[in-house]
């Protein structure tokens, strides 16, 4: 079955990329603050098995570093997201056609207006460059995505009997919304999680390689991307392998979410119910 | 469908208006003051007074929004406070790289997505299907401007076909200036085409099990003609939506791909704007991008009622 297919492969490649990040903090093969200018721009060997940088630097070491950034930024970039957008999409859908719910979608439509690559630069910009702020545009972008779909699975939800008996029963709607609403909408938001965490692996790529991201000496596959720029013609491995560490992780969680889609899909899961 | 059209534009115009209050407000917190940072460390009080009031910052916040709002309805971007050239002028010679490509990326990605979405589509399961659909995982996959390095070290250092960067300019003909936005154009355009392929493929799947689909097809017209027909136009309302949603994303990521480049378009005079305190320039753009971002939309909902006239009496 290819969903299966899907979740082992994508679950593999991320496993991959999680473990090189955990391992990263007891062991890497050398370490990424310790130059070693004799031995610089050397092709991937056994020693060194990607390689190394202008500053003779181990490219294996620097990924594996690399991964906690990558995967630090997109992890609290979705728990922004989910933090804020999953309560107001709640709130949102509980009271469906106030004036509070055509608020909070309008303002949701308004963020959407904004290309978020130019507001993400223009808040790093403001704020200064750096991981913290990085995951802070990152993450405000997540908010309407996710306050969207909760409200998108949140409504026709309302309309079912066993919140109709959880109202008769005297709970109130923020207590019906988390009692009952949350877990009925969990998997559309693990999905969406799923999707959103390797769209922010991309964008903070590429706000790192802009020069806005996380700043040296911290590792970052966007910023060893911006430097290996000027040495694409003589020392192409040092362009190609953070490329490809960032399409593993981003085709990873993308064939996850994929596989968990199929796997969690709603309308059967509401069939079950 | 005037009423819609009415009822849009509306929606329209508040949209530009709050966005308006947003990016003012937003860049008026920016630390660093314009006038000081232009004169450097050893200017004067009185050298910085008169400066503020030379560049009209020594009015209230709420007088600068009205006239910077002011100024933009009669197409006057305001002065530049680095140049002291006027920004309308500085986008003017920008927007004509910026537009072209992400236009060029547009056409670029739909030339690819179409046919690709639609031959997945009538090959569902098949092996034809799945290898377009890997394919666009991949695609998906790929940082633009990573494809976009790798696209110079292929045809710009190796094979020596385009330049490596740079923009040859109108003036030296369309050819050259194309020339010179194909290799960013076709980096812009791969995922979002990989994307646009994912959605057409699974739109047109949607409408193939529609009775309308069957009844085109009980009439004697074969499958492939029945999804050309009327399986295409259906498919057209989720296919144009993120058609208008790329040319958001598309402007945007053109911001990190005339970094790779080296273009002098829009994204550069952000950057270098951004670094030089350059306030009113960096507002300009935003909002001009936004108020792109939020046209694109507004002609995407009239598209819409344009090819699915039902969408007019509901609204």
């Amino acid at each position: 079955m290819s969903l299966s297919r899907n979740i082992l492969l994508g679950g593999l490649l991320c496993l991959c990329v999680v473990a090189a990040a955990l391992i990263s903090f007891l062991w890497t093969p050398f370490d990424i603050t310790q130059m070693d200018i004799p031995n610089k721009l050397q092709k991937p060997s056994a020693t060194h098995w990607f390689g190394t940088d202008h500053f003779g630097r181990d490219i294996f070491s620097m990924i594996m570093v690399g991964a906690r950034t990558s995967l630090a930024v997109a992890l609290v970039a979705v728990g922004i997201g989910m933090g804020l957008g999953v309560p107001l999409g709640l709130w949102a859908a509980a009271n469906s056609g106030s004036w509070l719910d055509e608020l909070i979608m309008r303002g949701n439509d308004l963020i959407f207006a904004f290309p978020s690559l130019v507001i993400a630069i223009l808040i790093t910009a403001i704020l200064g460059p750096g991981a913290v702020n990085a995951i802070l545009a990152i993450g405000i972008f997540n908010i309407p995505v996710f306050a969207r779909l909760t409200r998108a699975g949140a409504l026709p939800l309302w309309q079912r009997d066993f919140i109709l008996a959880a109202r008769v029963a005297g709970k109130s709607r923020a207590r019906i919304s988390a009692e009952h609403i949350l877990p009925n909408v969990a998997n559309l938001l693990i999905v969406q999680g799923t999707i959103q965490f390797s769209l922010g692996i991309l964008a903070e790529a590429g706000l790192s390689y802009v020069g806005l991201g996380a700043q040296p000496p911290t590792p970052s596959w966007g910023r060893m991307l911006a430097d290996a720029q000027t040495m694409v013609s003589f020392a192409p491995h040092l362009a190609l392998i953070p490329g490809l560490a960032i399409i593993a992780s981003v085709l990873g969680l993308n064939l996850l979410g994929d596989g968990l889609r199929d796997h969690l899909d709603p309308k059967i899961w509401v069939m079950r119910t | 469908m005037l009423r819609y059209t009415l009822k849009r534009a509306l929606s329209l115009g508040l949209s530009l208006v709050v966005a308006s209050l947003v990016i003012f407000f937003v860049i008026e917190v920016v630390p660093g003051d314009p006038a000081s940072f232009m004169l450097g460390l050893n200017a004067q009080p009185d050298t910085i007074a008169a400066l503020r009031s030379e560049l009209g910052l020594d009015v209230s916040k709420l007088e600068r929004y009205l006239v910077w709002v002011g100024g933009m309805l009669q197409g006057d971007f305001g002065t530049s406070y680095t140049y002291s050239t006027p920004v309308t002028e500085m986008i003017g010679d920008r927007i004509w790289v910026s537009l072209p490509l992400a236009l060029y990326a547009l056409t670029l990605s739909t030339l690819i997505a179409f046919p690709a979405g639609i031959y997945a589509a009538s090959r569902r399961g098949k092996p034809g299907d799945m290898a377009v659909m890997g394919a666009t995982q991949l695609g998906i996959a790929v940082p633009n401007f990573w494809f976009a390095m790798m696209l110079v070290l292929i045809f710009a250092i190796n094979l020596r076909w385009f330049s490596a960067g740079g923009f040859a300019g109108w003036d030296k003909g369309a050819a050259a200036a194309m020339k010179s936005l194909t290799l960013p154009a076709i980096a812009l355009a791969l995922p979002q085409s990989a994307i646009l392929a994912r959605v057409m493929r699974s739109a047109l799947l949607d409408v193939l099990g529609e009775d309308f689909m069957r009844t085109a097809r009980a009439k004697g017209l074969t499958r492939r003609q029945a999804l050309m027909r009327h399986g295409l136009r259906n498919a057209m309302i989720p296919v144009l939506t993120i058609i208008g949603m790329q040319f958001s994303f598309l402007l945007a990521g053109a911001i990190i791909i005339e970094q790779v480049f080296f273009l002098p378009g829009l994204g550069r005079l952000i950057f270098q704007s951004i670094s030089a305190r350059d306030l009113i320039v960096v507002e300009s753009v935003v909002m001009l991008l936004v108020f792109l971002v939020i046209l694109v939309t507004f002609l995407v909902d009239l598209a819409y009622a344009a090819v699915d006239p039902r969408l007019r009496s509901r609204t």
